[in-house]
């Protein structure tokens, strides 16, 4: 379980996150939504050591992580992905994946030119996974491709995929869905599904794709202005005022009360 | 005859010279690069540490002579190189513990890293001079020749000689080994890859688990070896003075910024470029002429378009040049 307690990240003077608390159960796919600037990619990169928080707390079962970089964060099994897709661009699809699994032998020295045999035989169970990652997410036709050239939705299939290399804790996902088509946008929501099923993966999702967040996410946390307005399931987030007044517009208000 | 004659000349006189100074400045460039790709900043004393370098395998050398090792026909600077290159490293790694360590926790932006760096540069500059003082040191031994211009010209019957030096000669082949190694380290070894990946993505490379202060370490260790192999190699091909290697800053990052900052294969490409752009330019280019042209043309003057004192505006100019229409270099550069 994720705790975050009274966290606060400000530049200069202005506050992205100002004072936030919540809690991420352990199993859920709890879905982060808000207006642009609400600070939801903030308290991403903050939880994730990207960023070092003003003041606050993170917490993992009991465990202070505050502020540990991203690296140790991954050794425990907290990984995210990006808003824009990130890759090693000059890497084909499966070097990216296969890149992911950190203590590796290949990764010391003396193993580079003493532990040969050693290094062959973990990249072929490497490489065999990431065939199997690239096949669940139904891209195995580009494992040889650049990842810098497929793509942008298939980028953030990519970047899906790259939690998939590691028995992960939790997983950060930044608008998985943005900029992706419906088919694959579905595609990437059985993924998820699957995961969180099969391998008991706690996801949470920053998302502007309503149909999305209420397919995967329970519960559901509303942000804005660097604050957690609500939090329950999205039909109590979507007849919450405060949230309408901030995020969803009176819009849909009035559509409602049409509907009613 | 004559054509031959000529051909004789120039390989003589700007061929391989000019391949042995480009390998030099090529290992020298992949060592800027290198940090340029994963530490991202110019490091100003690399010049100097590859006078480092050069320094203690020349103190080994002097050493192992006094003892009686050699490895003749061979330098015994050769057998000196691995001991130069631990040295360097502990300096290297040493520096960036005390120094650069520093500044990669205030995640400094990279100019400032670039004054450091010109700061450990003059420290590198006085310690050297302090233990070796700034004068000339010869150091090359064991055979002079691999092939003699007057055993060429008996073998021949040509009016031209023929001499490579056996420093030159080394020079290219271990180039050669060193880059050939590199390349399979960065491409086909795990720890090769995760410095890609970091130089690629730092962001990624992070959040995938690639521990950055070992990237750092390996970068370095690499940078002291490649440092200390283009000093050496410059140092047996011409003499070892501090002064000369603390110069050699500006034709290695011309070579490095030609060929693309960050890109190990443009370091190599600018290398030769720099060095067959000087060689050709401040070269006589009379005596080849002669034999080309018909008598009648034969060249008066000496032909040489900048005397070998402005050697180092070539460098500049072609920095200039490559910077206004191509400012990537050749081989866009970034990441490696």
């Amino acid at each position: 379980m994720i705790k975050v307690e009274n966290l606060h990240k400000h530049f200069g003077g202005f506050h992205a996150v100002d004072g936030a608390t919540l809690e991420i159960a352990d199993g859920s796919i709890t879905g982060l939504i808000g207006p642009n600037g609400a600070g939801k990619t903030t308290l991403f990169n903050v939880i994730a050591g990207v960023l070092p928080p003003t003041s606050g707390r993170v917490s993992m079962a009991g465990e202070d992580i505050t502020g540990l970089p991203p690296h140790e964060l991954f050794h425990k099994g907290v990984l995210r992905t990006f808003q824009i897709a990130h890759e090693f661009g000059s890497m084909s699809c499966r070097e990216n994946l296969m890149m992911v699994p950190a203590g590796q032998s290949g990764e010391t020295l003396w193993n580079t030119w003493f532990g040969r045999k050693r290094i062959a035989d973990e990249e072929r169970a490497l490489r065999a996974k990431a065939d199997e990652v690239l096949e669940f997410l139904t891209i195995e036709h580009l494992a040889d491709h650049k990842a810098g050239q497929v793509s942008g939705g298939q980028k953030k299939l990519l970047e899906l995929g790259r939690t998939m290399m590691v028995d992960a804790k939790i997983v950060f996902l930044d608008e998985v869905g943005a900029g992706v088509n419906r088919t694959l946008l579905n595609t990437i929501g059985d993924a998820i599904i699957r995961l969180n099923k099969e391998r008991g993966y706690t996801f949470v999702v920053i998302e502007h794709d309503m149909d999305f967040i209420g397919r995967l996410c329970d519960p559901v946390i509303c942000m804005a202005e660097g604050k957690v307005l609500a939090e329950g399931t999205l039909d109590e987030i979507k007849a919450n005022e405060q949230v309408i007044e901030a995020y969803l517009g009176t819009g849909l208000k009035n559509k409602q009360k049409e509907e009613a | 005859m004559d054509f031959l004659n000529a051909i004789v000349a120039l390989s003589n006189f700007v061929i391989i010279p000019a391949v042995a100074y480009g390998s030099q400045l090529a290992i020298g460039a992949l060592g800027v690069t290198l940090i340029y790709g994963i530490l991202r900043f110019s490091n100003f004393a690399h010049g100097d540490t590859m006078a480092f370098g050069t320094m203690v395998v020349i103190l080994f050398t002097w050493w192992f002579q006094s003892m009686g090792i050699s490895i003749a026909p061979l330098p015994t600077a050769l057998l000196a190189l691995p001991f130069g290159i631990l040295f360097t490293a502990l300096l290297l790694v040493g520096t960036d513990r005390v120094v650069y360590r520093f500044y990669r926790r205030q995640k400094s932006v990279p100019v400032i890293y670039l004054i450091v760096s010109l700061g450990v540069m003059f420290i590198l500059n006085g310690l050297v001079r302090f233990i070796i003082g700034p004068g000339d040191q010869r150091f090359a031994d064991g055979a002079r020749f691999l092939i003699k211009a007057r055993d060429f010209k008996e073998m021949t019957g040509l009016k031209e000689g023929l001499a490579i030096k056996s420093s030159q000669g080394i020079t290219v082949i271990t180039a050669v080994i060193v880059v050939a190694l590199l390349f399979w380290f960065l491409n086909k070894t795990r720890t090769g890859k995760s410095m890609r990946a970091f130089s690629d993505n730092e962001d990624l490379a992070l959040l995938s688990g690639i521990n950055p202060e070992r990237v750092v370490l390996i970068t370095w260790l690499i940078v002291a070896a490649l440092a200390t192999v283009a000093g050496t190699l410059y140092g047996l091909d011409k003499s070892f003075k501090p002064f000369t290697y603390f110069q050699l800053l500006l034709p290695i990052f011309a070579s490095a910024i030609v060929g693309g900052l960050g890109s190990p294969i443009g370091a190599i490409a600018g290398g030769f470029v720099i060095a067959f752009s000087e060689v050709t330019i401040t070269y006589a280019w009379k005596k080849v002429l002669t034999y080309l042209m018909p008598d009648a043309l034969d060249p008066s003057g000496l032909v040489q378009l900048l005397a070998t004192e402005y050697k180092f505006a070539v460098s500049f100019v072609i920095l200039v040049i490559v910077l206004l229409f191509r400012p990537t270099g050749l081989f866009k550069g970034k990441a490696l």
